[in-house]
């Protein structure tokens, strides 16, 4: 208390900089782009893969690390999203790119409102089942709706046209590279003001003590029923990335696997924070294609020992411990 | 006879315990009560009751001429009948200034709003820091509660029921684990309730309950064996008998 007392000068102001961190984000997210497209120019389709992962894992973020409800079927919300920027192009000829993330972000929302309205009549553990038999649903839908989503040969036919009818989608993925940054910039701005929102504020307390929340005339199911639908849409435009970029949509999109993994990607990052969940994209991602690359036939287990390693050693996360780990030095030094 | 708030003939059971039993009491604006007996008398359960946070096994409770039994807790709170918790119920990652700022806002029914902040919220920042300086809080606006005293934590559980602004306001035990040397700050923040607000007041420290009050209803095993003035208390046979043997015998302090 004593601290308190001597400080207060210092703490009577809000922890201001909120604009310079939009700031360092944004640029850091440029600067890694503009690395990866100079560093791995053959490589680019792997990058996007990644940009589209990213914004499934930070959609995965926005309810487990800031609301706290733990999912196992959020792919569900990834995959409607990419389906319905598929059909949109194979089935109706809209390919215009602008249009079919939108029908992406349409989808996702759509799909998000779904998954809410069953998962949070349940708590816990029963709550994360119930999110695996949605993904099992949505995942055995897509694939008996096979005249429109070709079933387990996927979805071919899928043709955007150019962006502002200028930048084709080229062989070498140049423009979905581009298109996908962009996208993840926009989205990544967008939390960054959704997060410091009133509503940003109402889900952190939501996240530590709903019942608290229901005595300050709240309701964390309304709240949340929110938050997934602006997850659906985020997780959306991921999936409109992925048929985008690589013209298929194939069922992993819409699987427990890929769900899981965003999970792990998350908690290797870090949850609750953006760069966690895109650090943790990053880092799973590249290690996967690594180690993949380097030994196909363990490639699992170590991802398995690296996972291990992270949650023993880590638990905030690789993101979360770094940052953790360098503001107690900075106070330290003071 | 127009009460603000009524309850009539609260029951409630736990398995074969009764905990609450044909409670019965009310209150109008600007009335000041205080609500004791010994531990496990069921006094949380009252509040719990009332509050809509536990439902009662029968009985009726009515918030300015309505009936509000049937309504959850959110929308009774939203009513105007908020409580504040024996043990603070807080997020410990949030500020002061967080707290106070979100129930301003959904009280405003503005929580709900994706973008702007509400420390660029001309209106809600001055209801804010006006609340935080009246309790005394105002130089720890800005610090997480994880870092501050449990004492300043009571006094911003009771911030955040006024920022609600409450017609009826229930505090369960609002000095509970506070210092000695900090009571004077609760019953300072006591003092400066609202006047019209009609307040009940759980408490253990009789210093505090004799200074707040103006009437005294007793609980004792889920009945109410007293309702009346302060004065009166001590003296009531069946009050001395139910807290004989308890921790504490109120023939003490009287
Ligand atoms: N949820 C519950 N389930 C079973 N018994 C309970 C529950 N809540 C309270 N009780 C019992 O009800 C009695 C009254 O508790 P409480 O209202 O907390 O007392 P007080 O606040 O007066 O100390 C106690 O005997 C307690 O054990
Ligand atoms: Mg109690």
């Amino acid at each position: 208390m004593t601290v308190a007392m001597n400080n207060e000068t210092i703490i009577n102001r809000p922890r201001s900089g909120a604009l310079k961190w939009d700031l360092i984000g944004i640029i850091v997210i440029v600067v890694c782009a503009a690395l990866g497209y100079v560093l791995f120019p053959d490589n680019l389709a792997l990058l996007t893969r990644i940009l589209a992962v990213a914004l499934l894992v930070l959609s995965l973020d926005l309810v487990t690390g800031y609301c706290g409800v733990a999912t196992l079927g959020h792919a569900a919300l990834f995959g409607s999203g990419a389906y319905a920027a598929g059909i949109l192009s194979a089935h109706f000829g809209i390919n215009n790119p602008f249009l079919m993330t939108f029908g992406g972000i349409i989808a996702g929302a759509i799909a998000g409102l779904f998954c809410a309205v069953i998962m949070l009549r349940a708590h816990g553990l029963p709550q994360l089942v119930l999110s695996i038999a949605l993904i099992y649903l949505f995942h055995e839908f897509a694939n008996k709706a096979s005249s429109w989503t070709g079933g387990s040969d996927g979805l071919a036919g899928i043709m955007p046209g150019p962006v502002f009818g200028l930048y084709e989608f080229d062989l070498f993925g140049h423009t979905a590279y581009f298109f996908g940054v962009a996208l993840l910039l926009i989205v990544f701005v967008l939390l960054r003001i959704l997060l410091r929102s009133p509503f940003g504020l109402l889900c952190r307390g939501i996240r530590e003590d709903p019942l608290r929340i229901r005595a300050m005339g709240a309701s964390p199911k309304t709240a949340l029923v929110k938050m997934y639908v602006i997850s659906g849409a985020v997780a959306g435009t991921g999936g409109a990335l992925s048929a985008i970029s690589t013209q298929v949509v194939a069922l992993d999109a819409l699987s427990f696997t890929q769900s899981a993994e965003a999970l792990v990607m998350l908690v290797l990052g870090g949850t609750g924070s953006l760069f966690g969940a895109i650090a943790g994209t990053l880092i799973f991602m590249l290690f996967e294609d690594y180690v993949s690359a380097a030994n196909p036939f363990h490639w699992l287990t170590m991802v398995g020992a690296l996972l291990i390693a992270v949650v023993l050693f880590a638990p905030k996360g690789i993101y979360g411990t770094a940052v953790a780990r360098f503001s107690r030095r900075g106070e330290g030094s003071q | 006879m127009s009460a603000l708030f009524e309850v009539t003939n609260l029951k409630r059971s736990f398995g074969g315990l009764v905990v609450t039993n044909n409670v019965s009491l009310s209150m109008a604006p600007g009335d000041r009560v205080a609500l004791i007996g010994p531990n496990g008398a069921g006094k949380t359960t009252f509040v719990n009751l009332v509050t809509g946070t536990l439902p009662p096994s029968s009985g009726e409770v009515r918030l300015g001429g309505e009936t509000i039994t049937r309504i959850n807790a959110i929308g009774r709170v939203r009513r105007g009948l908020v409580r504040s918790f024996q043990v603070t119920r807080l997020f410990q990652d949030m500020t002061p200034a967080e707290h106070v700022g979100l129930a301003v806002l959904q009280r405003d029914g503005r929580a709900g709003r994706l973008f702007g902040n509400f420390l660029s919220m001309p209106d809600v920042m001055a209801e804010v820091s006006g609340l935080l300086e009246k309790l005394g809080l105002a130089e720890l606006s800005h610090r997480k509660v994880s870092e501050t005293a449990y004492g300043q934590q009571r006094l911003l559980e009771i911030a955040l029921a006024l920022a609600l602004k409450p017609k009826v306001l229930l505090l369960d035990e609002p000095a509970a684990g506070v210092p000695q040397s900090d009571t004077g700050l609760i019953e300072q923040a006591l003092d400066d309730l609202p006047k019209d607000l009609a307040v009940l007041m759980i408490e253990h420290d009789m210093d505090l309950v004799f200074r707040f009050a103006k009437r005294v209803i007793v609980l004792a095993g889920g009945s109410i064996i007293f309702d009346g003035l302060p004065a009166d208390v001590t003296k009531d046979a069946r009050v001395r008998e139910a807290y004989l043997g308890s921790y504490a015998n109120a023939s003490h302090v009287a």
